[in-house]
Order: structure tokens, then C-alpha cells, then sequence
């Protein structure tokens, strides 16, 4: 009798609106594509890595939010300051500002996950640890990136100081203007150049893991790392390139989290997005960066959808919900683990 | 005469580090020496927060309070290591198990429940509330396992992982964010507690967050009570694994296909894995809940599973004592360096950037965790045990002289 009043408490306390989905259904969509997109790139990261050494890399989601602190300080170092406006510098000098900012947190965030890659994993590589293994070391390498920011970085001045345990106030490059309507969305700059970017980059990636030779060379380590070495591909050259493109792409997708959200650089601004790009790559098919791209905007969508539907403070459940259901029917993701594949 | 094919399971297995000369040290003592032994050894270890060693001791966290937390971390990690250490599931939202066992102890007692109002309700008001409480809180984890492990248990590996890490976080968010069933993020208060020993200077007994001051405050009583469930778990558990149960267990974790195939039924063991790994959480989350007297969704977050695994491998996973210093580790290394102040720094601060490089020097250094898991042969006594290994040993010595005299 007691589970049965805490049915009807649990029915009472879940609004269920559909009407509100159905009436700002392409709003919701494009604005969960614009989440969908950041998901995707940082998803690529693990996914790759993955691939490459059966490693959930945990300490992506850090390698992402030093990135958001890179691009924050390559604006500062370009003169601009906090403030609550949006800078109008004309629509060439804010790509100009853009472009280098994103190099900017591109080359932090890489440079980051590649000396990660030396530090952590390398050593345990050369003693064959198992994978439990690698993945403690991964949750310390968290903590250490986090607590660095957190607690370090302060102490070199600034202001107001870098880091800390309150996010730094936004830099707000891009004014948000209205473009076009999409049936009765309203599309913005921010939205195109999010999902614009987003895609672009996530193509890029994927012809240079299907199309080229170092494409050839990752998968193959993927495959079997053994007869790839046998085959003439330097294994540790391989492993490093992965973390490397991880990290650029978790990078960009720093800048292109902090145009939507000005206010989310913080130390463990990272985390949460973390675990959701973590479940795009499994939801779409850990391994695969066509399933990271149809994972990310999936999960973006459909979180989105949930909010509205469930209310907002059920959007990550709505997540892991989808995730596990998805899982259930398809217990290697949407598209399957493909990048262990042989591809001619 | 062939050849014994057995392992020589007793050999003295010397430069294999510190854990396997305990063991070897451990395991040929008589019984009585074993017990000589054994008690006056968690004796000290339960007067450890009485005596405070002064180098030990932490100085800005109460002592007592510390080794309380050590005992639910190492309740914990006993039972995390079933599932994880010995069953080899990788699970990433244990502390889902640990908030249902708080919630259950919290919903049940605190005056603040929405769902139950704990004033007149005999069994679950008044001075034994808790204990009332605690089996209710290890079934309905245990149940929560099910729920949990009936759907997922299929997926393998990181799979898993996943889909358990996106339960630990439901947890947390349903505690957050059913208010009128978990009261929300306001939490609940006056969760009840055990009332024993009351006095005039402790008017609602020793185990009352009231009692917080001399050497017996309440945190030592609860390290006390949680040293006694860690104990008794620990017979609970060193049986299972002895059992056609832990044998299975083992069997899942070095080849899953394998053991399918003789005729273990995978799914059904590992499903007991998980609700044991669950119950067993549940009881230190309603150990939990009665210590702090408190519960909210603020305490069971994702970090806290992270840290439950490490205390699993950095201790060895499958080594149920091993896991029990990686708990102490864990909980005791940043209370450790909180009180420490360098210059006008303090190093509290820094207590998870040292803990990490720890963890990571840790799994460079020593792979396999401090005390890692040994195979052995899992017999279901000690007789048994010897019986079966001692003619191994017999026969090897002998076996010169038998090819002797032929």
C-alpha cells in the first residue's frame, strides 16, 4: 500500500506536457541540435581514444575545460574584458577574434590531452596494466586537472583570477542576432555557427580516419595493434595522434560551448558535459565517429525534448533513460562499434 | 606415478611484495595463534581514535568522525569488490546503492519525510527506530539491485560501466528532484539514530551527534558499530567466496563465455553479485544516515562512485582486507593533509590535487593495487583446504625417493 501512495506522490510531482513539446517542437529541436553538435565533437574524443585503446578516458571531459580556460585567455591576451554586452566588431573581425581564440583553446586542449597521453598512459602501456587500471589513473588525472585549475591557478593573479571555484565572467564575442526562420524556429548566428562548425569539424575527423593514410594507420592499430606494428604503423606515434585529435576537437568544441554558455567556464564546468558526450558515443556506437555525430545530436534532441515535456529538471534523466533504453535494444549502440572494421 | 599437475598453492612466494608474505606468514599459523593474534589487532584498531597516535591523528578533522567514515568507505568497498573485484563488473554507480540505504533509513525516521511521518508509528519511531530501519534499507537496496541489474546485465564491459554510471546520477537526481516523495534538495533532518546509553551529560546516548565532545564522542561509537558490520560482512562475504557462489563469481570474471559453457549460469550470479554488492551498500548508506543524522542529494554524486572504485583497485581488487586499507587510504589522505599549513597555505586545500597524483603514481608504481588478489584454490574450509594441499606438498618432497626406489 505504501509503494502504491508513493506511485500516486511520484505521478503528482511529474508534469507531463506534451502540448508545450508540440508547440515549440522546431524551436526545441534546433536548440537541442546546437547542444547535440558540442556533444558530438567532445564524443569524438572518447570515442577515438576508445577505439584505439579499449580506455574510457574520463579525464576528456578536463581536457575540454581547459580548452574553455585556453580560448578565455587568448581573448583576454586580445584585449577584450568581461562584461554583460556582446562586442559588435563587425561580422569579419569577430570570425578574425573567433578563429584565433578557437586555435587558441584548440591547442591548449590538445597539447593537454597529448601530455596526458605521456604522462598517465604511456607508463602504463610499457607495464601492460589492465584497463581498471587505466581508468583509476584517468579519475586521478581528473582530479589533478581539476584541482590545478581549481586551487593553482588563482595563485598566479589576474583579475579577477583565473580559475577558482567561481566560474570567470563571460566574454560575450558574438552578438546574438536572428537569421532566418526554420518553419517557426528562429535561427540565430550562434546556432549556425555552432552546428556549422560542429559538423565541418566532425567530417574532417572522419575523412582523416576513412580517407587517409594516418586513417589507415589508427585503424589498424584499432584492429589489432600486433600485426599494425608488424605492418611498419608506430603504435605510440598512433596513440598520441588520437589523443592529439581528441583534444583539438574537445577544444574547439570549448569555444563553441562558451559562445552558447558565457558563463560555464568554471573547473568543473566540464564534468557533466563530460558524461553526456560520453553517453552520445556510446548511444551512437562507442568506436565510431558517424555514431559520435548521431549520438551527440540524438542525445542534444532528445534531451531537449524531455525538458520541456518532463520539465527541466529531469533533462539528464531523460538522458541516461534514453542512453539505457537504447542500450537495450542495442547493446553495442546505434551504429555499432565501426572503427575496429576493416575498410579498404 | 605422474607428476602432481596441482599449483602449490601454500609455496612461499618470496619478492611478490608485502601482501604475500603476510599472507604466506598468516595462513601457516595453528588457528589459536590466528586468533591470538587477530583480536588484539582490531582491538588497537578500534581504540585507534581513543589512543590517538600523535603523528597518525588528524588535526583539523575529529578523529573519531574520520574513522567512522573509514568504516562505511570500507563497507563499501567490501562490497563494491564483489561485484567489481570478484564478479569483474565494472560498476560506475555504486553510490546510487549507498543513497537508497541513506534515503530508506531517512524516509522511514526523519520528522521532515513527506511519505512517512515517523511520530507514531511504533516499530519506526523511538529508540530502535535505526536498527528497524537497517534490514529494511539492505532488502530495498537489494531489490534496487535487481531493478537495476535485471535490465543491464546483459552488457558487457563498458557498457556497463556506462549504463550504471547514468544510474548513479538517477538516483541522485530523483532524490533531487522528487520533492514531494525526498523532500528535494532541502534534505532530510533528525534522521533517527540508535539511543543507547543515555546519561545525564548525553541525554539522547552515546551514538547522538550531541555526544560531540572528550574522547568517546559519537563518531568513535559509530566507527565502533561500523568496525563490528564490517566484520560480520566480512565472515558474510569470506564465506560466499569459499561457496559454489564465489566460485562462480570468479569463474564470470576471468571468461564469461567459459564459464557459460560449463555450465555456470552467468546471469543469475551475476545478478546475486550485484544485489549483495547492493545490500551491502545499502547497509553503510543507512549507517550513513544515522551517523550524520542528515541526508541530501548533495552528498551522491558521480565523484563519490569514482572514489568507492578507487578505493577497490588502489587496495587490490578481489582482496576483501586489501580493499579495506584502500578505504582507509582514501578517506584518510585528504583528511590527513587538511590540517597541514605550509607558509600561509593551507594544504586542506590541495587534498584532491594530492590525491590525484597519488592515485595516478599509484597505478604507475602498482598496477594491481596494494594487496592484489592471488589465485588460490577456494575450498569450503580451512580443513578442506589443507587437506587438499598438504599431500601436494607431501608428495612433491617425496617424490624423489619414490623414483628411487623403483
Amino acid at each position: 500500500m505504501h509503494a502504491l501512495a508513493d506511485g500516486l506522490v511520484l505521478a503528482s510531482t511529474v508534469d507531463f506536457d506534451l502540448r508545450s513539446l508540440y508547440d515549440g517542437f522546431w524551436t526545441l529541436t534546433v536548440e537541442g541540435l546546437t547542444y547535440g553538435a558540442i556533444y558530438a565533437l567532445v564524443a569524438v574524443g572518447y570515442t577515438l581514444v576508445y577505439g584505439v585503446l579499449k580506455l574510457i578516458n574520463f579525464a576528456h571531459s578536463e581536457v575540454f575545460m581547459v580548452g574553455m580556460f585556453g580560448q578565455y585567455v587568448a581573448l583576454l591576451l586580445l584585449g577584450f574584458t568581461p562584461s554583460g554586452n556582446a562586442y559588435a566588431e563587425g561580422t569579419a573581425m569577430t570570425l578574425v577574434y573567433l578563429v584565433i581564440a578557437c586555435l587558441f583553446g584548440m591547442a591548449v586542449s590538445g597539447l593537454t590531452a597529448v601530455g596526458l597521453e605521456r604522462v598517465a598512459y604511456r607508463p602504463l602501456r610499457k607495464r601492460g596494466a589492465k584497463p581498471l587500471t587505466f581508468l583509476i589513473t584517468a579519475i586521478g588525472m581528473s582530479f589533478v586537472l581539476q584541482e590545478f585549475v581549481h586551487y593553482v591557478l588563482p595563485k598566479f593573479g589576474g583579475d579577477p583570477p583565473l580559475g577558482g571555484s567561481t566560474a570567470q565572467p563571460g566574454i560575450r564575442l558574438v552578438e546574438q542576432k536572428k537569421l532566418f526562420e526554420l518553419f517557426d524556429a528562429s535561427v540565430f548566428n550562434l546556432t549556425l555557427i555552432i552546428i556549422g562548425s560542429a559538423l565541418v569539424l566532425t567530417f574532417l575527423a572522419d575523412t582523416l580516419i576513412n580517407r587517409t593514410k594516418l586513417g589507415r594507420g589508427i585503424r589498424s592499430v584499432a584492429q589489432d595493434p600486433e600485426a599494425a606494428t608488424l605492418m611498419g604503423v608506430s603504435r605510440e606515434r598512433v596513440i598520441m595522434l588520437t589523443f592529439l585529435i581528441g583534444g583539438l576537437l574537445a577544444g574547439a568544441a570549448a569555444l563553441l560551448y562558451t559562445l552558447r554558455v558565457p558563463t560555464g567556464i568554471v573547473y568543473n564546468g566540464g564534468f557533466i558535459l563530460g558524461i553526456k558526450a560520453f553517453s552520445a558515443a556510446v548511444l551512437g556506437g562507442i568506436g565510431n565517429i558517424r555514431g559520435a555525430l548521431l549520438g551527440g545530436l540524438l542525445l542534444g534532441v532528445m534531451e531537449n525534448y524531455g525538458s520541456v515535456v518532463f520539465g527541466n529538471q529531469w533533462k539528464d534523466v531523460v538522458a541516461f533513460v534514453l542512453l539505457i533504453l537504447v542500450l537495450m535494444i542495442r547493446p553495442t549502440g546505434i551504429l555499432g562499434e565501426k572503427l575496429t572494421r576493416a575498410r579498404v | 606415478m605422474s607428476a602432481p599437475t596441482t599449483t602449490d598453492t601454500t609455496a612461499p612466494e618470496r619478492g611478490r611484495g608485502l601482501g604475500d608474505r603476510i599472507r604466506f606468514w598468516w595462513n601457516n599459523l595453528p588457528r589459536p595463534q590466528q586468533w591470538a593474534i587477530g583480536v588484539p589487532a582490531v582491538i588497537v584498531i578500534a581504540l585507534l581514535p581513543v589512543i590517538k597516535p600523535p603523528i597518525i591523528s588528524t588535526t583539523a578533522v575529529d578523529f573519531g568522525g574520520m574513522m567512522a567514515q573509514f568504516a562505511m568507505i570500507a563497507l563499501i568497498a567490501i562490497g563494491l569488490n564483489v561485484v567489481v573485484g570478484q564478479t569483474g563488473l565494472l560498476d560506475l554507480g555504486y553510490v546510487g546503492f549507498y543513497a537508497v540505504g541513506a534515503y530508506v533509513v531517512a524516509l522511514f525516521t526523519s520528522p521532515a519525510s513527506p511519505v512517512w511521518n515517523s511520530a507514531d508509528h511504533g516499530f519506526f519511531s523511538g529508540p530502535w527506530a535505526w536498527l528497524a530501519c537497517v534490514p529494511l534499507a539492505i532488502v530495498l537496496t537489494g531489490v534496487t539491485g535487481v531493478i537495476l541489474g535485471t535490465p543491464t546485465l546483459r552488457l558487457r564491459g563498458d557498457y556497463l560501466a556506462i549504463v550504471t554510471l547514468g544510474f548513479g546520477e538517477i538516483v541522485r537526481l530523483l532524490a533531487d528532484n522528487l520533492t514531494d516523495v525526498t523532500n528535494g534538495a532541502a534534505g532530510l533532518q533528525n534522521v533517527l539514530f540508535p539511543e543507547v546509553g543515555k546519561s545525564a551529560q548525553n541525554p539522547d546516548g552515546v551514538f547522538s551527534s550531541g555526544n560531540n565532545s572528550g574522547t568517546l564522542n559519537f563518531g568513535v561509537w559509530w566507527f565502533w558499530l561500523g568496525l563490528v558490520l564490517v566484520i560480520a560482512v566480512l565472515f558474510f562475504v569470506g564465506n560466499l567466496e569459499r561457496s559454489r557462489v564465489g566460485r562462480s563469481w570468479i569463474a564470470i570474471r576471468e571468461d564469461e563465455d567459459v564459464a557459460e559453457i560449463m555450465g555456470v549460469p552467468t546471469f543469475r550470479f551475476k545478478l546475486w553479485a550485484f544485489v549483495i554488492g547492493a545490500g551491502i551498500g545499502g547497509l553503510s548508506g543507512a549507517l550513513y544516515a544515522g551517523q550524520v543524522q542528515y541526508v541530501d542529494p548533495k552528498g551522491f554524486t558521480v565523484i563519490n562512485s569514482m572514489l568507492f572504485l578507487c578505493a577497490v583497485v588502489v587496495g587490490g581488487q578481489g582482496n576483501k582486507l586489501g580493499v579495506i586499507v584502500g578505504a582507509f587510504i582514501i578517506v584518510y589522505l585528504p583528511a590527513r593533509v587538511q590540517g597541514i599549513q605550509v607558509g600561509d597555505q593551507s594544504l586542506g586545500d590541495f587534498k584532491y590535487l594530492f590525491f590525484g597524483v597519488a592515485l595516478v603514481a599509484l597505478m604507475i608504481f602498482r598496477p594491481q593495487g596494494m594487496f592484489p588478489a592471488r589465485a588460490r584454490l577456494l575450498a569450503y574450509g580451512r580443513q578442506v583446504y589443507a587437506a587438499v594441499t598438504t599431500p601436494v606438498r607431501a608428495r612433491r618432497a617425496g617424490t624423489a625417493g619414490v623414483e628411487a626406489k623403483s
